[in-house]
């Protein structure tokens, strides 16, 4: 099959970097932020395949396949974790989540 | 050895007193005592035994030379000659008479208190000894802590601001020194090829007029805090206030000492065209503080407050004559140094001690405490005198001589300085009068000096009378250090070495090979 | 005898001691004893000394005792050293023998006081300090003596310290006279610095080689010893100290504020005659202050109410003529004059003093009156010393000294026309000031009861005093009188004399000055005795009542000192206690905490917030590293 474009494939990986990184700056939902690192992992996978196909070396798809198992693990706990606050705060607003402060 | 010794025993006997003060109170304080009375003996042993005049090539008395770090070129170098043998003396001599003197004040925590003073004096003499810049500024840091806590711990109402107040001054203007003594130490590391924090072998850096005029004012920013100059003299009201009265005798008496003592040793021997070209500036700086440290005290209600104003008046004279360049002037000021710690350090003592009857120390709850207790007036009235420049007593002599030295080689400073006579007046007899004359204010009675108090009141006095009337001892001690401190003005380059290296054989130079100790001379 | 020397001073010096430190264990009479006896021992000692001194004259006409090397700091090293010349022995005597007779009438002046020990140790102190002064061979010595006096005259004027009052006078003349000291010292450097010397001998000789007359280096050096002088002798503009210096003690006011150290001005100068010849301009100051003091002291004497306060404007005065004696080169004149109003000053003080104590501490002429029954004894003491201070014709020591000053500041090279007329007008002033004084507290009706028997202790120092009032004037007549000048030949081995003069001018001089006393007193008897009520009535219309307000305040100075100086300086100490710089750092600290709490707004604890954070420092870094 053709090859995509080096350049092209790194453009769409940015761009989808981008959008998840907006996600995670501008939503407040924090599952929807979750979602966006999902996004944003996935655009550097992305990336790496690209580039992988580009110097024609397995390394990337195995690097995929690394982050791949990675962010599973990170989804279930991040999971967890927004389990037991909104237990505690019955709240899914990032806003709500202000504890830490100061 | 006997350097050694003297901070030795200073440090193990400050954790003897924690210890024993965790016991018994007064335990702690008696170690205390004997330690700096052990000490003291020493050091006067000493004295008797190598009289003065002391030899006139600047040499170093005892030497204790050890190796510490060779990686980085640090040696244990500790020496004295006059100046700082007379130094030593006085701050264990003030030690030894501050705890005396404010033996019942202290009751809770005894034992961290003493350890603190005795590290506090370790530290001090630690300043005055210490002959490699690393183990210089090591203790520079040491006197600091133990004198934060001090301030922090046992001190008046607003303790905690004038402690942290103090630590950042002094902190922040260390810093500034340590950086000049590693500029110091590359510099001359680079340029002969051996990297050393040894006093003789820094001295000898030559250096571009750029780099010594920053160099010098690194120094200086950690001197002139110390000293205090104006304007960086602010803290030392503070810390003067509300330091407990020991603290405030080793504060005044020793610890403005150290600064007075570092621009002599380091600044006027390292940079001596620097000096002199920074010298207008700080006649100007000295005479400022001389006219508006005394304006202060005079506007002052706080007893102690208004006694801390006349050390910044006082440290100005020293000031004044330690950048003259002129010899008299120079053995003014080391006068200066002793007799300013010995009638100050007793002012602050009566303080303490009216403090201690009356609980207060606000000058307008005072008046006709002559009435009640003659003894405590006419120590009042003494060392009022002192602090007043009255002939007879050593202040004059040592003030006579820095603005007679002056007048020499700056007449309007040295006339502008003189006014600080009629300041002093103002302010001295403005302080006994109402403290001591007039009608008492209250009907309570309070108890004339007892023993002790006597005893430490009376040794202080004796000291300035003494002073004042032959003051030889103290003149020959200083004389060959003083030699070394005049500056060249107008020559190229840095001004030769001070001790003639022929003495002392390259040990420095090579780090790697072991150095056997040097034997006391 | 005369390797005794040193103990001239000791003695007093041991009897200041042994009462500072030992007084609380002797009784009264122990305290007495020692207090007057180390002064008597002092007098007879350097009554003994002066023979010794005189009759080995004319080998030795100085004699320098070395005690011991003060301080040796390179090339400066003065050492404590004693010298006893014509000059300094003059002094010595006057200073013992009058200062005994004080301590003898201070035992019974002061026997009432609590603070009798006390009073004795600062007097003994005083005596000590002062012969210091005098015998000093070098100016660092003296200067040692000169501060220790205004210490012991702060001491003593505080000496009731339970009023404020007397304090401030204390802090007063201890500050005014500072600042003369101060002048002083600056002047001790000029002379270091340019004739590398202290030593009165040294001094003069370098003096003489090194400096042209009128260079600016001799002229600064007069100048500020001038400085030095007039604070200690209460001249203008320094003299505001004198009249309040009055609060202490009248034993003190006579001893110190009349006959001794108000006289250390005058010392000075005459000692260091080399310097002044070399500043003629300063001279001329010199004796310009002298006249002007003269007159205005006379002045404000005559609107006094308080005995002590006549008698202390009247020293103001009687020292202006010592300093215009100075000024015009009379030098010797200057000391004789010392010498006789040391004897009826103290007489005349004293004298008040017995009156203040029996009138139960009262200080007001105008309550006093019909004293001359009461005490005759005391009146006709008191009349010997008001004779000899108004300079009454021949019979009174004050009037050949007076009239030698006059001469000299008629026919002197310094002198001139002007300077006689200022002498002579502050003559009558003197005789009609001393006279008011005399009518109004001893005759007319008694006002005040007076109780007191006064006892021999009081008496006899009157009595001798009055004596020597009469008497000593007989040690200098001058040329149209009998040329007897033991005075000024004696000190003409120390300092340089007047030419004679036209006997004839003398003598129209002399009858001129005489018909001026007689004058004076003739208008205070008519105004004060005959027509007193007419003349009050007077004083209190408008104009008149004003110039004697004037007059009284002393001429204003008091209120000018204090706009000038005084305010301005608690203004300047109560407007900054806490010390503006601190306000440098105050705010370099308040700027640490204004941008802490900026700082802290970043905390915010919001998730977003911090995401955001990190990618804009992300991206920041890259951005650095891609482009740097």
């Amino acid at each position: 099959m053709t090859s995509v474009d080096f350049g092209t494939g790194l453009t769409l990986a940015a761009i989808l970097f981008v959008i998840g990184l907006a996600g995670v700056i501008a939503r407040r939902n924090i599952i929807m932020i979750l979602l966006s690192i999902e996004i944003m992992m996935n655009a550097a996978g992305l990336a790496v395949i690209v580039a992988g196909a580009r110097w024609g070396q397995p390394d990337g798809q195995a690097v995929f396949l690394f982050i791949l198992a990675v962010a599973a693990a990170e989804i279930a706990v991040g999971l967890a974790l927004i389990l037991r606050i909104h237990h505690r705060i019955k709240s899914l607003d990032s806003d709500d989540y202000t504890q830490m402060k100061g | 050895m006997i350097l050694l010794w003297l901070i030795v025993i200073l440090l193990v006997g400050g954790l003897l007193a924690w210890i024993a003060g965790l016991r018994r109170e007064r335990l702690a304080r008696w170690v205390s005592l004997l330690t700096l009375g052990a000490d003291l003996v020493l050091v006067i042993a000493y004295w008797i035994g190598h009289p003065g005049p002391i030899s006139s090539s600047g040499r170093w008395l005892t030497e204790v030379n050890w190796v510490w770090i060779p990686r980085f070129g640090i040696r244990l170098h500790l020496g004295w000659d006059g100046l700082s043998l007379m130094m030593v003396a006085l701050s264990l001599l003030l030690g030894f008479l501050s705890v005396l003197g404010s033996w019942t004040q202290i009751k809770d925590r005894v034992g961290f208190f003493h350890f603190n003073i005795l590290w506090i004096i370790a530290g001090i003499v630690g300043v005055f000894l210490a002959l490699d810049l690393f183990l210089f500024y090591f203790f520079w840091e040491m006197m600091l802590i133990p004198m934060y806590f001090l301030i922090g711990i046992w001190g008046h109402r607003d303790r905690i601001y004038a402690s942290f107040k103090f630590f950042i001054f002094t902190q922040a203007s260390g810093l500034f020194m340590l950086v000049s003594i590693l500029a110091l130490y590359f510099i001359q590391g680079r340029s002969s090829g051996l990297y050393s924090f040894d006093y003789k072998h820094l001295i000898n850096a030559s250096l571009s007029p750029g780099q010594s005029f920053l160099l010098t004012m690194g120094f200086l920013a950690a001197f002139l805090v110390k000293l205090p100059a104006f304007p960086l003299h602010t803290w030392l009201p503070s810390a003067h206030t509300e330091a407990p009265t020991a603290g405030s005798v080793i504060l005044a008496g020793l610890m403005l000492k150290t600064g007075a003592y570092g621009i002599l040793r380091f600044v006027l021997p390292f940079f001596p065209e620097t000096s002199h070209q920074l010298a207008p500036a700080a006649m100007i700086l000295g005479v400022i503080g001389i006219l508006y440290g005394a304006k202060l005290a005079f506007a002052q209600n706080d007893l102690k407050r208004l006694v801390a104003y006349t050390s910044i008046s006082h440290m100005g004279f020293v000031l004044l004559g330690a950048f003259s360049g002129n010899a008299l002037a120079l053995q003014g000021v080391v006068l200066q140094m002793i007799c300013h710690g010995v009638s100050t350090g007793a002012l602050f003592i009566l303080v303490g001690i009216i403090d201690e009857r009356i609980q207060t120390r606000d000058i307008g709850q005072m008046g006709g405490l002559w009435a009640r207790a003659p003894r405590m007036g006419a120590a009042g009235m003494l060392f009022a005198m002192a602090s007043l420049g009255l002939p007879g007593l050593g202040n004059f002599i040592a003030e006579f001589l820095i603005l007679l030295g002056t007048f020499k080689v700056d007449r309007l400073m040295a006339v502008l300085g003189s006014l600080g006579l009629v300041a002093s007046t103002v302010y001295a007899l403005w302080m006994v009068q109402r403290v001591f004359h007039g009608e008492p204010k209250s009907p309570r009675q309070m108890a004339d000096l007892n023993p002790r108090e006597i005893l430490v009141l009376a040794s202080l006095g004796l000291i300035i009378i003494w002073l004042g009337v032959y003051p030889q001892p103290v003149l020959d001690a200083a004389r060959p250090s003083v030699a070394g401190m005049i500056a060249r003005p107008g020559g190229a380059g840095p001004a030769p070495p001070l001790v003639q290296d022929r003495e002392y054989p390259k040990q420095a130079v090579e780090p790697e090979a072991e150095v056997p100790r040097q034997r006391e001379r | 005898m005369l390797d005794l020397l040193w103990m001239v001073p000791a003695l007093p010096l041991t009897g200041y001691l042994i009462l500072a430190l030992l007084g609380r264990r002797l009784s009264r009479s122990g305290v007495a004893a020692v207090g007057v006896g180390s002064v008597a021992l002092s007098a007879l000692l350097s009554v003994r000394v002066a023979f010794s001194f005189v009759s080995s004259f004319h080998q030795t006409p100085v004699y320098v005792q070395r005690l011991w090397t003060w301080l040796n700091a390179f090339d400066f090293r003065p050492s404590v050293a004693l010298r006893l010349d014509a000059l300094s022995l003059v002094f010595v005597l006057v200073v013992t023998i009058v200062g005994f007779l004080i301590h003898l009438y201070s035992t019974e002046f002061m026997a009432e006081d609590e603070g009798f020990r006390r009073f004795f140790a600062y007097l003994n102190l005083f005596i000590a300090s002062m012969l210091i002064l005098v015998l000093a061979d070098n100016l660092l010595v003296l200067y040692l003596g000169w501060e220790g006096v205004g210490l012991c005259s702060y001491l003593l004027i505080g000496f009731w310290y339970k009023d404020p009052a007397n304090g401030y006078a204390a802090r007063k003349a201890f500050i005014i006279t500072r600042v003369g000291d101060t002048a002083l010292a600056v002047g001790i450097f000029v002379l270091y610095v340019g004739l590398g010397t202290l030593e009165i001998q040294g001094l003069v000789d370098q003096a003489a080689a090194k400096w042209l007359p009128g260079s600016s280096a001799a002229v600064a050096a007069a100048a500020l010893l001038l400085g030095g002088a007039i604070g200690k002798s209460a001249q203008l503009p320094l003299q505001t100290w004198l009249p309040d210096a009055m609060a202490g003690p009248t034993p003190v006011s006579a001893l110190i504020h009349a006959a001794t150290m108000v006289t250390a001005g005058v010392y000075l100068m005459v000692r260091m005659h080399g310097i002044f010849e070399l500043a003629p301009v300063i001279m001329i100051i010199t004796a310009v202050i002298g006249a002007l003091t003269l007159l205005m002291a006379g002045f404000s004497a005559l609107s006094q109410v308080d005995i002590k306060r006549v008698l202390a404007y009247s020293t103001i005065s009687q020292v202006g003529y010592m300093f215009l004696a100075v000024g015009v080169g009379a030098w010797s004149a200057a000391v004789f004059h010392f010498l006789t109003h040391a004897c009826f000053k103290a007489l005349l003080f004293l004298g008040a003093g017995v009156i203040i104590l029996g009138l139960d501490h009262e200080h007001n002429i105008f309550k006093m009156g019909g004293l001359r029954k009461k005490v005759p004894f005391v009146f006709w003491t008191f009349l010997a010393g008001a004779c000899s201070l108004a300079a009454l014709p021949l019979v009174t020591a004050g009037f050949y000294s007076k009239d030698l000053i006059l001469w000299a500041a008629w026919s002197s090279p310094g002198g001139s026309a002007w300077l006689w007329a200022a002498g002579v007008v502050g003559t009558f002033l003197t005789a009609a000031y001393t006279f008011r004084m005399v009518f109004i507290t001893f005759f007319g009706p008694l006002k005040s009861p007076f109780q007191l028997k006064p006892g021999f202790r009081l008496k006899a120092p009157l009595l001798v005093l009055a004596f020597l009032s009469i008497v000593a004037g007989f040690l200098e007549m001058p040329e149209s009188l009998g040329n007897l000048p033991v005075l000024s030949r004696f000190l003409g081995s120390v300092l340089p004399g007047l030419g004679g003069g036209n006997i004839g001018r003398q003598i129209w001089l002399q009858v001129f000055t005489s018909g001026v006393v007689l004058a004076g007193i003739s208008i205070a008897y008519v105004l004060f005795r005959r027509r007193f009520d007419e003349t009050q009535r007077f004083l209190g219309t408008p104009a008149p009542a004003r110039i004697d307000r004037f007059f009284y305040a002393g001429w204003g100075m008091d209120t000018l000192y204090d706009r000038l100086f005084v305010r301005p300086v608690e203004w300047l100490a109560r407007i900054d206690p806490d010390d503006f710089v601190d306000l440098i750092f105050k705010g370099i600290a308040r700027l640490n905490a204004a941008l802490h709490i900026i700082l802290a707004r970043t905390q915010t604890g919001r998730l977003n917030w911090y995401a955001m954070g990190m990618a804009l420092g992300a991206v920041i870094l890259l951005a650095l590293a891609v482009w740097l």
